[in-house]
């Protein structure tokens, strides 16, 4: 395979991949804003929310820090690479460039949740019904990943596209976590009470997980075992621990296909035992932050090995 | 003009079945057809864009749903004229890269050629594989009657179109099954294959294995980018662009998942200029550095070769006649539109003369821009054209308007006449082939001359009937 398709086809998955996160941190902080403010001048979840989306840079700094304007940067602004719509936009010119490396109805996936986002009544809805709007963000990743698991070959191309689902993902739950953690509540004090735990729900919610945490803990909602959940359950669809369990597995499976290993494979398995070894009590006790900042520098280390290791360059 | 569906009133014999299905089924039926069309077209994504137009880089082209059918006879004469034509162009391309005989001889002069743009210096004395320039010889058919066809232009660069070719026959199938199965209509679709045989046969001296074939194209944003991506898939080759191969010491390389793999043929769309910037245009970024070094050395075949485009030109095309005579030995059988040639005293003075009736084109133009089309330009117009032609006549070439055949086409009050031209694709390689078939192009707009897709032309299958 050239490896500017292999390239392609991973920022292809990763932007499919970044537009639903963002959009699941959107939602997260629509419903934290919901609750009672607690401390007067606390109100900052929308700030909170462009930290997290790790794009606060490229915010006009006089810009308030509202739903709405928030909400239009980090989805129709075309100068913030990671809106929504450019995520789009990058992912289809990504499919445009190797057309034929992925299915007609992977293309028609991508082709028209474009399409739509591009017609002005999209800002009415993001503007008016911005649940509904994150929905429809949901629900357009579900199709093209359904798309892509039912009709492409199980070939190497096909580990490049999961290797950059996640990769994308597990940067996106390290973020989520972080937002809570740090950004929020930056003030020890205040974490434990019910406002603490309403957010920690509401972090399960983002990554719709709340029905699956009931499924496993019942109704425990520690933070230590939400984090858990999204740190080191390997069940957990969203975890780190599970997008380093699917990483290790398609490097694993690119390496019997090519008959070649790399520095990148020795790599991902450090990661993964990383999360398969550490318990929560570890990781709290040296600080969640620290925890997920690593994680995050390892992550993006991983995918520029995968660039080296496959000859291609990285966007 | 000559309808090629009707003369008199009387249906021409080629068309009789389609006439009749088409009174069968009733304009509603038409009218569905005609979306549905639409639709598929949008739904495979089918786009063609115009350069320097702005708007929708993924713009469709229109499809007309009405085919133009050739009988089997107006056929084997087409064949046997774009063969012979392929043959003599190629034949002069490797000689004015080498002893030059045809002007030697006195009979193109040698100014023409030598001092020409798409003449290449730095390919004097290389031997293509085969000796062949030019691969894939699109050559453009006008007709004015029931015999009368002449070559507009021939292309033997990297023609476009041949993907509508294809995909226009797939969709005319998937519309009208019953049509197909009644009629007998020469398939078109064993074209991929006939390329992918014809790229085989041209590896070059170095290759000692089965050739590896690549499309190379400037990238998703050139209009013909759909093609191109469907070519590739067609033949089962990599599509690649020019940061995606690179020159290490005598062979090029593809870059891969598992590494450098080795190219041997590549089949280029991007122009002479852009493939080498240590060779041609050093600021291209489209191009392989190097890539023209291997070339010289047996390493590489590259498909049309460099230089090819000497032959295409509007100037040397009024010579194709005496090419024809002076390497095959035959007489041409497919015309030439008269031309006046600007740089000539007498003809620039009659074209000055009879600006009103003449269609006047630059040598080096293409793609319709730039010309001036007589009888449909005002006086203003024809006095500005008139100085520009003035200002450099060599540049110049002018014709008579040819009063172009029409084929039955559908437009906004129902069906009408529109004017059509005809580009069959010629292969060269160990065979001189060519598919039955090819695009025809359609003027969309009443009365129009210009059917070309960048000025709002549309394409329509086009239908051999088989003995």
């Amino acid at each position: 395979m050239l490896s500017r398709t292999a390239d392609n086809l991973f920022w292809l998955s990763r932007y499919v991949e970044r537009a639903e996160n963002m959009a699941r941190l959107m939602e997260m902080g629509y419903r934290m804003a919901l609750m009672p403010a607690v401390v007067d001048g606390n109100r900052s979840e929308w700030e909170s929310v462009l930290s997290a989306s790790g794009c606060a840079a490229g915010y006009d700094p006089d810009a308030p820090l509202r739903q709405e304007e928030v909400a239009n940067f980090l989805i129709f602004n075309r100068d913030n690479h990671s809106s929504i719509i450019n995520c789009f936009e990058y992912a289809r010119a990504n499919a445009r460039a190797m057309r034929t490396a992925i299915t007609a109805e992977m293309w028609e996936a991508l082709n028209n949740a474009l399409m739509e986002l591009r017609r002005p009544s999209m800002h009415n809805l993001a503007k008016n019904e911005l649940p509904e709007f994150i929905d429809w963000v949901k629900k357009q990743g579900a199709l093209f990943r359904g798309a892509t698991d039912s009709t492409i070959l199980r070939n190497d191309g096909y580990d490049f596209i999961r290797l950059g689902t996640f990769i994308e993902r597990a940067d996106n739950t390290a973020r989520l976590l972080d937002v809570k953690y740090y950004v929020l509540l930056p003030e020890t004090s205040m974490v434990g009470d019910g406002v603490d735990n309403y957010q920690w729900t509401t972090v399960l919610r983002a990554a719709s997980s709340l029905r699956a945490f009931h499924w496993v803990y019942r109704d425990d909602y520690s933070p230590h075992r939400i984090a858990h959940f999204l740190i080191l359950n390997p069940f957990s669809p969203r975890s780190l621990a599970h997008c380093a369990e699917q990483i290790t597995q398609h490097l694993e499976r690119l390496a019997r296909h090519y008959g070649q290993r790399h520095s990148v494979h020795r790599q991902a398995v450090e990661m993964y035992s990383l999360l398969t070894q550490s318990d929560m009590d570890e990781i709290f006790s040296g600080g969640l932050h620290e925890f997920l900042t690593d994680f995050q520098g390892r992550n993006r280390l991983l995918s520029l090995a995968i660039a080296d290791a496959y000859h291609f360059g990285g966007q | 003009m000559f309808n090629e569906m009707s003369v008199d009133d009387q249906i021409r014999e080629p068309y009789r079945a389609l006439v009749d299905w088409m009174e069968a089924s009733g304009p509603e039926v038409l009218e569905q057809k005609r979306l549905e069309a639409e639709t598929l077209f949008r739904k495979i994504g089918i786009t063609f864009a115009v350069y320097g137009e702005g708007g929708d880089p993924e713009r469709l082209i229109p499809f007309d749903l009405i085919p133009r059918i050739f009988t089997s006879g107006e056929w084997r004469k087409l064949d046997r004229g774009v063969k012979q034509r392929a043959r003599a162009l190629n034949a002069f391309l490797y000689d004015v890269y080498h002893n030059a005989e045809i002007i030697k001889a006195g009979i193109i002069p040698a100014d023409l050629v030598f001092r020409n743009d798409a003449f290449e210096p730095a390919v004097i004395g290389i031997d293509p594989p085969r000796n062949v320039y030019s691969h894939i010889v699109g050559v453009d058919i006008v007709r004015t009657g029931p015999e009368d066809f002449y070559v507009l232009e021939d292309n033997c660069r990297t023609p476009s179109g041949v993907s509508y070719m294809l995909e226009n026959r797939e969709i005319m199938m998937r519309m009208f099954p019953d049509l197909f199965k009644s009629l007998r209509i020469e398939p078109v679709e064993s074209y991929p294959d006939m390329l992918l045989k014809t790229l085989k046969s041209i590896a070059p001296r170095k290759c000692d294995r089965e050739p590896n074939i690549v499309v190379l194209t400037p990238g998703a944003m050139n209009s013909a980018y759909y093609e191109h991506s469907f070519l590739a898939d067609q033949m089962g080759v990599e599509l690649v662009e020019g940061q995606d191969l690179f020159v290490h010491e005598d062979r090029v390389y593809m870059r891969t998942t598992r590494g450098p793999a080795r190219v041997d043929v590549i089949y280029r769309r991007i122009d002479d200029a852009y493939i080498d910037p240590l060779c041609f245009r050093p600021d291209s970024v489209l191009g392989i550095p190097g890539l023209m070094n291997v070339y010289r050395s047996g390493g590489v075949a590259i498909c049309s070769a460099p230089g090819a485009g000497v032959a295409d030109d509007k100037a040397v095309y009024t010579f194709v006649p005496d090419m024809i005579r002076f390497y095959l030995g035959q007489e041409p059988i497919l015309n030439n539109v008269p031309t006046w040639k600007c740089g000539k005293p007498d003809d620039l003075k009659y074209v000055l003369e009879h600006l009103g009736e003449l269609v006047v084109k630059e040598v080096h133009g293409s793609g319709g821009y730039g010309m001036l089309v007589g009888p449909a330009s005002t006086k203003e117009e024809q006095a500005a054209y008139a100085k520009r032609i003035e200002a450099d006549p060599g540049d110049f070439i002018a014709q008579p308007t040819l009063a172009l055949s029409a084929c039955p086409t559908f437009v906004e009050s129902g069906v009408a006449p529109r004017h059509v031209d005809f580009r069959p694709f010629c292969l060269v390689g160990d065979d001189v082939r060519l598919t039955p078939g090819g695009l025809t192009r359609v003027a969309m707009r009443e009365g129009s001359l210009v059917v070309n897709s960048s000025q709002g032309g549309g394409v329509k299958d086009t239908w051999i009937m088989s003995d």
